[in-house]
């Protein structure tokens, strides 16, 4: 039994569609400790999703892991595991909570019905043991009156409460690792205060290991302990989240903060980045960032090296400031 | 456009019905000259050649490649023009039936209230008859002929190309383009022709094919019943009626061959709806 | 600075479209649920030329609503909506052209079979504001405006990314010359990176145009960002409205507190330094809204008086209005 919990090394998930190989994972490793709650945060088409749909093992043709990719969970390799091992595995060990809960949540079933399956599924007892864990899982997420809401269908619920089923579900069989996909993205600011405030405590509560995915810089470093940064599928910048907010090595890093209006002085132009983000069909050659960094150079036509340390690391040929 | 028949060509049933629906256009359109004999014109019709099978040398002194049926009218030819009247009616009648019930269905979807109410129950009640029946009321009343034929289809179709503009045009018309286009402000007639139809075209099309395919169908089954064209023009319907009493005696071919042609033309249309539908179809392009 | 675009008690309810069948079952005595959504009650503002007015709410809030009828194209249900005294409505539609709209969702709001550099000059076209022959140069001239290049006009928007299409949205608004714009929810879904592009084109297009300006969004820190005023609405009214900067320093009323304090802040000091405050209770719904103060039920100092009373919006000593028994 390791004591780290998920080693990932040199994930690469590729999508094989009719105009090209979409690299959409493109060589991602990190490791993650038990109880430990790590961010990934990327805009739309870093890679953070599909990281987490493989590590979890539901990317679909024509997505495929690459040879070549190891993912270790618990010491036990999850690349070209069989199926049925990881259907074990997925909800027991390892769960995954989606941003919409109509992904988790069947309309024609009711809570009760669904969650009960989800507890049988990993060989939970009886209907009656399988209810009143299910009752339980709802009072830990803050629903009241569990064992009538047993009963209610999907629709009868708003939707932070939907989420918090299926948070409730995520953690029925209290797995060692749950996988958040932007659980609160579509939440109002309000409901999603709430569910963060929850989703912490719980994470700490139980030792469960927390990988949480959002596009929102803030959000994640209010709940995570470590962040990575995703772009064109990389981790370009990786590190504890007070050292990567304070002082940013990476220029996309640096370029996402200063884009928020947040940090900025009102009615003045927020520093911008040029361009938009590559199609990971054609990739350019070394750096994906470099048509894009305004400290760009012909280096970063080769792949970046990694500079800083373990604590806080990029990948970078013109770091920002290179921590001692 | 190019990137759409590249999708195309990946099924290979979708391409082979193309090609066979093609093939039997273009046999159809060539029909006076590929075929030995004009089966409408009687005076070339000898009744020495009735009834003789497949691969018979005829008195005209060329071979029946699919026999001759009861009035001596060599197979082959009679399925080439009963194909050319079988496409004629069935294009024709479609055309009609989508221009008709395309208006409808979006000024129905467009005017809301009580025209829309009124518009879309009477589309509703329409569906609700078999298209057999509500055809042969027509014809019984309009009598026979090629433009009677004509209107008993539209009739029957119409309705099919009316709900589905209905629905597309509903659709669409709760999107932020449309609405965008209202405000500002663009005309009422504006906003339906150049921002709803287009963008309604592609179910319409998908409809449109199947509904060619289904008048094809209904006017086989009228000519099979008689009420379709004269019998001195026999579409392929006639020619399976006219068979159909010699199915005991062993001169299967005169009913079984125009038979085959015309399930092929069915088929063969069928299955190129059914690829522009998925095709047209929003959903992850990979 | 004279008021623009006025708000007189606006109220706007969407009652529930009864079809036949409905009405048939209705007579045959089954309950029919006529339950009308209040999407709206009784908002009065008024936008001062050349200003920039943030909207900002949660969902239930009506400022969607609430915008569309200041745009002119949803008519109140009660109240009036006046653009420089008059009516931008006339007959159940928009008629003016002074007033325009840049929409959330740059995916939909594009008509797909139609050419940009069409999208954008058609309105102006059919309004002669330009001959057509000059079409094609005006739309070019207004994508280089908003950032593209001029010779995508003869694309479709499905060859563009989420924030080149919102941009393409930006021009064709603009391109009718409107003294006011509408922006509801303009970045809501781009990207940070391509939001920060987007605001700052609106930043630059508001001063070279001189434009007046209702801007709608449920993300606090943008509408901070571009507004002059600010008005948050809770459960279809506003709850507070006044010059921004006065309101984020100082919020006053308690939703309004409760919101800026939900909002994630960047943990500079790490995730450790981060103490939660989220508002408790669910946001209730249009369909049965509580009684007295629609806020009572999750505000922290409610007390018996508002429960029964609704507070009415009054102006402070700083000219910040506020709908509150206790602040």
């Amino acid at each position: 039994m390791t004591d780290r919990l998920l080693e990932v090394r040199d994930l690469q998930t590729h999508f094989h569609t009719r105009a090209g190989v979409l690299k959409a994972v493109n060589g991602v490793s990190f490791t993650l400790e038990r109880g430990e709650i790590l961010g990934l945060v990327g805009e739309s088409g870093s890679g953070k999703s599909v990281t987490g749909f493989s590590l979890i093992g539901l990317v679909d043709p024509p997505g495929r892991i690459a040879a070549g990719s190891s993912i270790r969970f618990d010491g036990q390799e999850l690349v070209g595991l069989p199926q049925a091992q990881m259907r074990a595995l997925r909800g027991k060990r390892i769960a995954m909570i989606f941003q919409d809960p109509a992904a988790t949540l069947n309309p024609v079933l009711t809570i009760g019905q669904q969650m009960t399956m989800a507890v049988q599924a990993h060989g939970g007892g009886g209907e009656a043991a399988a209810r009143a864990l299910a009752a339980r899982s709802l009072t830990r997420v803050g629903i009241p009156d569990a064992v009538a809401r047993l009963d209610a269908y999907p629709h009868e619920f708003s939707g932070g409460m939907r989420q918090r089923v299926a948070i409730a579900i995520a953690l029925l069989h209290e797995p060692e690792l749950i996988i958040a996909d932007e659980p609160t993205t579509a939440l109002d600011v309000s409901i999603q205060a709430q569910i963060l405030a929850e989703m912490k405590a719980l994470a700490k509560d139980s030792g469960t290991a927390l990988i949480w995915i959002s596009h929102d810089l803030a959000t994640v470093s209010s709940l995570a302990d470590r962040v990575m940064v995703m772009y064109a599928g990389r981790i370009v910048e990786r590190g504890a989240v007070a050292d990567v907010l304070r002082a940013p090595i990476h220029p996309y890093t640096r370029g996402l903060l200063d884009s928020l209006p947040a940090l900025a002085t009102p009615g003045e132009k927020l520093a911008q980045i040029p361009g938009s983000t590559p199609s990971l069909l054609a990739l350019p050659p070394g750096c994906p960032f470099a048509p894009r960094c305004p400290r760009a150079s012909e280096a970063c036509r080769t792949d970046p090296p990694l500079v800083g340390d373990a604590q806080h690391g990029a990948l970078c040929h013109h770091p920002l400031e290179v921590v001692a | 456009m190019a990137a759409f028949w590249r999708e195309y060509r990946e099924s290979w049933i979708a391409v082979v019905a193309l090609a066979v629906v093609l093939l039997v256009v273009a046999a159809a359109l060539l029909a006076p000259w590929i075929t030995p004999q004009d089966p409408y014109d009687l005076a070339n019709l000898n009744l020495r050649d009735a009834r003789r099978a497949p691969g018979f040398v005829g008195s005209g002194g060329y071979v029946h490649w699919l026999g001759t049926d009861a009035q001596g009218r060599d197979l082959f030819s009679a399925i080439l023009y009963g194909l050319r009247i079988s496409l004629q009616m069935g294009i024709a009648a479609g055309a009609v039936a989508m221009t008709l019930g395309a208006t409808l269905g979006i000024l129905a979807a467009n005017a809301g209230g009580r025209i829309e109410q009124a518009i879309m129950r009477v589309v509703d009640l329409q569906l609700s008859f078999p298209a057999i029946l509500l055809a042969l009321v027509l014809v019984a009343v309009l009598g026979q002929g090629k433009v009677p034929l004509i209107i008993a289809l539209v009739t029957a179709q119409y309705a099919y190309f009316a709900r589905t503009a209905y629905g597309a045009a509903t659709a669409e018309r709760q999107k932020d383009y449309v609405e965008a286009a209202r405000a500002t402000p663009l005309p009422g007639h504006r906003v339906v022709v150049r921002h709803l139809l287009p963008n309604c075209l592609p179910p319409l099309i998908v409809v449109g094919t199947v509904q060619v395919a289904n008048a094809i169908s209904l006017e086989a089954t009228l000519s099979f019943l008689g009420l379709g064209l004269p019998p001195t023009e026999p579409s392929l319907g006639m020619l399976i009626a006219n068979g159909f009493q010699y199915m005991m005696s062993g001169r299967t071919w005169i009913s079984v061959y125009p038979g085959i042609a015309l399930i092929v033309l069915i088929v063969a249309i069928n299955v190129v709806g059914d690829q522009l539908r998925d095709q047209f179809n929003p959903r992850l392009r990979r | 600075m004279t008021p623009i675009l006025v708000a007189e008690n606006v109220t706007r309810r969407f009652a529930p479209r009864l079809t036949l069948g409905d009405r048939i079952a209705a007579a045959l005595g089954a309950k029919a649920d006529r339950r009308a959504v209040q999407a709206v009650t009784d908002v009065s503002l008024a936008v001062r030329r050349g200003e920039t007015l943030g909207l900002v709410g949660e969902s239930g809030c009506g400022k969607s609503t609430l915008g569309r009828m200041l745009a002119g194209i949803l008519p109140p249900t009660e109240g009036r909506v006046l653009l420089d005294g008059g009516a931008p409505m006339q007959g159940g539609h928009k008629t003016t052209t002074r007033i325009q709209t840049v929409f959330q969702d740059p995916f939909a709001s594009l008509n797909p079979r139609m050419r940009i550099g069409e999208t954008i000059a058609e309105g102006p076209v059919t309004h002669g504001l330009i001959p057509r022959r000059q079409a094609a140069r005006f739309a070019g001239e207004w994508l280089s405006k908003v950032g593209l290049d001029p010779a995508y006009a003869a694309r479709f928007p499905h060859q563009f990314s989420g924030g080149q299409r919102q941009r393409v949205a930006i021009a064709r608004a603009l391109a009718m010359r409107p003294e006011v714009l509408v922006c509801d929810e303009p970045v809501a879904s781009l990207d940070v990176s391509i939001q920060a592009q987007i605001l700052n084109l609106f930043l630059d297009l508001r001063r070279e145009l001189g434009l007046t300006s209702l801007f709608i969004s449920h993300d606090l820190a943008v509408v901070r960002h571009v507004s002059d005023r600010v008005a948050i609405m809770y459960l279809g009214r506003i709850v507070e409205m006044g010059e921004a900067a006065k309101v984020y320093a100082m919020p006053r009323h308690p939703y309004t507190q409760g919101l800026l304090d939900s909002v994630p802040k960047l943990a500079l000091g790490g995730n450790a330094s981060v103490t939660f405050r989220p508002i408790r209770g669910e946001l209730p719904s249009p369909l049965s809204p509580p009684s007295g103060c629609a806020f009572h039920p999750r505000c922290p100092q409610a007390t018996e008086l508002c429960r029964r009373e609704r507070p009415a919006l009054v102006p402070r000593s700083d000219g910040t209005l506020v709908a509150c028994h206790h602040a």
